[in-house]
């Protein structure tokens, strides 16, 4: 082991950017992903202003920088297939579809969150969403993924599983069970590796042998990607190429994403593992969504003011969320023994 | 000193004097740990002695077994308590086990650090207690300490003991001395003589319990969060109780707990963790096999409901010291 490497100096370069194929959007397409994703940015910014307000309380991990993953992905795939991730999950719930109403009065520990106050904010769930979860322990949900797409093969129909984790997670050891069991079996799954560079305080080099996460499924004969996550035209190209094998009863499919996210690992991070430099970095020159506006508006094909329009649009959506997680009751203390079991 | 300092303290005297100590796990080299206990510990002993972990709770406590069991004394940390569970069948079938199955040709001296308990928002994943995982497994001892004078003295004991050893850090207790009034404000360790902690080498042994109060109406049975709990309800309550701070849970220190309870002729035992199977019922079958003629009450548990932990209603779950205050009327009033 090298000093540099050790101390970290190699995570001070910016996200690579593998040069993969990028997915052609319509003008509907544009509109869809700057708004998805502005969702996903503003809701966490809120869900920052109220857990320094108090009003969300515990641990709270925010997605910002991270969305063009999740809704490049969501728009490769159609209803009914299934999403499974960790606990860093908002931004997966929102692009699920899910009410931003129901997530936020989940972190804010009230009756009208999704897991009426029971599971805070990692660990919420939509059956009519297919949302299996906000997971908190790193690396559980993976063979849970593969268990769903395993469901999908035996009945028949031709879903396919998302099953989200982080870079972090990628050395758990039921990982690589599950490589196996999804290639043995031929499960529709895409494990989707969340690469933001960090886990907690530990950079990638620091934990990992390999860094290169799309090949952690060769000797199982998985094939793997690595894919610009910080442009979401890039992750549905890579998406509808894995989505479609998968599909096709050619079995699991490796994407890493190369993302980053913004903010500390959650909220009582102070990132001193990192520069501020490195953070403004990936900010200025990949941002996700400025991405997406500066090509839309530099190209001509979209105004500024529709793009304002939805900013509005999307502030109204967020506000409301927020006035609801701080408005509505809090559980009734009877709820604490429901659900246990019957 | 805070319980944190004590914690890394303890390593730092164990490091410094035996280069069989090593010291590793998720954050804790570079980062120096989530809650700072093992900070400073990579730049004085070097990347070789205290290194960090990639997210692999089987793969660091399995190892810290073969390291052990080649004579090093791994200290490792598991970040919070609630992650073990990949580890559990290495401290099960591995570690507990290695002494008894080659008749003592191996032991594994290694100590696994884990923060538990509740009182910080953390809810099911992080607030767990699960103490009773491991003494209900024979050749795992398990430790709690609940100040910063016995942390550092215990965990001395624990690195130093040839056998494998579970040190539960009660984590709301890192900072200070917490009594279940979360609506107080937060008093440091600094005001509590406790925190008082001797430069240097000492050990508090395992297996002996510690009498925090001395008193003849009643024994309160804690350990961890709850003596200071406990303590604030008996003086609540103004019952002259005598506290016992457990300290080991296993091996236990029966001797104390027998005396006392035949002194006082009651008792009430207080944890965090659930109730069903919790450690409470092993005191209390224990307290009833040593005092059973000597009781004129019958013995009463306040624990944490037999419930996942809450994220909305966590001090309706925590057995705070007015549950403990009730419980200690109802055995004075039999
Ligand atoms: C089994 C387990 N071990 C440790 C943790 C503590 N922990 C929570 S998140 C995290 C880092 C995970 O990093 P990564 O997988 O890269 O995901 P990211 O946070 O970057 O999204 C750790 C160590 C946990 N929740 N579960
Ligand atoms: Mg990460």
């Amino acid at each position: 082991m090298t000093e540099g490497v050790a101390h970290g100096a190699r995570a001070t370069r910016t996200v690579a950017t593998p040069r993969g194929p990028v997915a052609e959007f319509s003008r509907a397409g544009e509109l869809k992903a700057y708004r998805d994703m502005l969702l996903i940015r503003r809701f966490e910014e809120k869900a920052g202003q109220l857990y320094g307000m108090g009003f969300i309380g515990g641990f709270c991990h925010l997605y910002i920088g991270q969305e063009a993953v999740v809704v490049g992905m969501q728009m490769a795939i159609k209803p009914g297939d299934q999403v499974i991730t960790t606990y860093r999950d908002h931004g997966h719930m929102l692009a699920c579809g899910m009410d931003p109403k129901g997530v936020m009065a989940e972190l804010t520990g009230r009756r009208g969150g999704y897991s009426k106050g029971k599971g805070g904010s990692m660990h919420m769930f939509s059956k009519s969403k297919a949302f299996y979860g906000g997971h908190g322990i790193v690396g559980a949900n993976v063979p849970l993924g593969a268990g769903l797409a395993f469901a999908n093969k035996y009945r028949g129909n031709d879903h396919v599983s998302l099953t989200y984790f982080g870079d972090g997670a990628a050395n758990q050891g039921q990982v690589y069970e599950s490589f196996n069991m999804a290639k043995l079996w031929s499960l529709p799954v895409i494990f989707i590796i969340e690469n933001n560079r960090y886990a907690m305080g530990t950079s990638v080099e620091r934990a990992a042998a390999t860094v290169d996460f799309s090949h952690r499924g060769a000797s199982f004969d998985i094939p793997g990607e690595q894919v610009d996550g910080m442009d979401v035209r890039a992750v549905k190209a890579a998406g509808d190429k894995a989505v479609a094998a998968a599909r096709a009863g050619k079995g699991p499919y490796i994407l890493e994403m190369l993302t980053y996210r913004y903010r500390g690992h959650s909220m009582s991070d102070p990132a001193k593992y990192r520069t501020r430099e490195e953070v403004d970095r990936v900010r200025e020159e990949s941002d996700p969504i400025e991405r997406v506006k500066k090509r839309v508006v530099d190209g001509g094909m979209i105004k500024e003011d529709e793009l304002r329009a939805i900013d509005v649009e999307i502030r109204g959506i967020v506000n409301a969320a927020a006035e609801f997680a701080q408005n509505d009751a809090e559980p009734d203390v009877a709820e604490l023994y429901t659900d246990v079991f019957v | 000193m805070t319980m944190i300092e004590a914690i890394r303290d303890a390593h730092d005297v164990m490091m410094g004097r035996d280069d069989n100590v090593v010291v590793f796990g998720e954050d804790v080299g570079y980062f120096g740990g989530v809650f700072r206990c093992t900070k400073g510990l990579q730049q004085k002993y070097g990347r070789a002695r205290c290194f960090d972990a990639p997210i692999n709770e089987s793969g660091i406590v399995g190892t810290a077994i073969g390291m052990a069991a080649y004579g090093l004394r791994p200290c490792v940390e598991i970040q919070f308590a609630d992650y073990m569970y990949p580890a559990y069948d290495q401290m099960v079938s591995e570690a507990a086990r290695l002494r008894h199955r080659s008749a003592g040709d191996f032991t594994a001296p290694l100590t696994i650090r884990m923060p538990t308990g509740g009182g910080i928002f953390g809810a099911q994943t992080h607030s767990q207690s699960p103490e009773a995982l491991f003494t209900h497994v024979c050749g795992l001892k398990t430790v709690v300490p609940s100040n910063p004078y016995d942390a550092k003295g215990l965990l001395i004991s624990a690195i130093e003991d040839d056998d494998p050893v579970i040190f539960l850090e009660p984590k709301r207790l890192y900072n200070g001395p917490f009594d279940g009034h979360h609506d107080r404000p937060v008093v440091p360790w600094s005001a509590h003589p406790l925190s008082e902690v001797p430069e240097g080498h000492y050990t508090v042994p395992l297996g002996s319990a510690s009498v925090r109060r001395t008193g003849s109406d009643v024994t309160v049975l804690a350990y961890g969060t709850m003596v200071y709990v406990a303590e604030a309800a008996v003086s609540e309550q103004g019952i002259d109780a005598e506290i016992i701070d457990l300290r080991t849970l296993l091996p236990l220190d029966t001797d104390t707990i027998a005396a006392s309870v035949k002194k006082t002729r009651r008792c009430v035992i207080v944890h965090e963790a659930t109730r069903t199977s919790g450690f409470g019922a092993e005191l209390s079958a224990i307290v009833q096999e040593a005092c059973f003629y000597h009781l004129e009450a019958p013995i009463e548990r306040v624990t944490g409901w037999d419930t996942p932990y809450p994220h909305a209603q966590e001090w309706d779950y925590f057995p705070g010291p007015e549950r403990v205050g009730r419980a200690l009327k109802r055995v004075m009033e039999v």
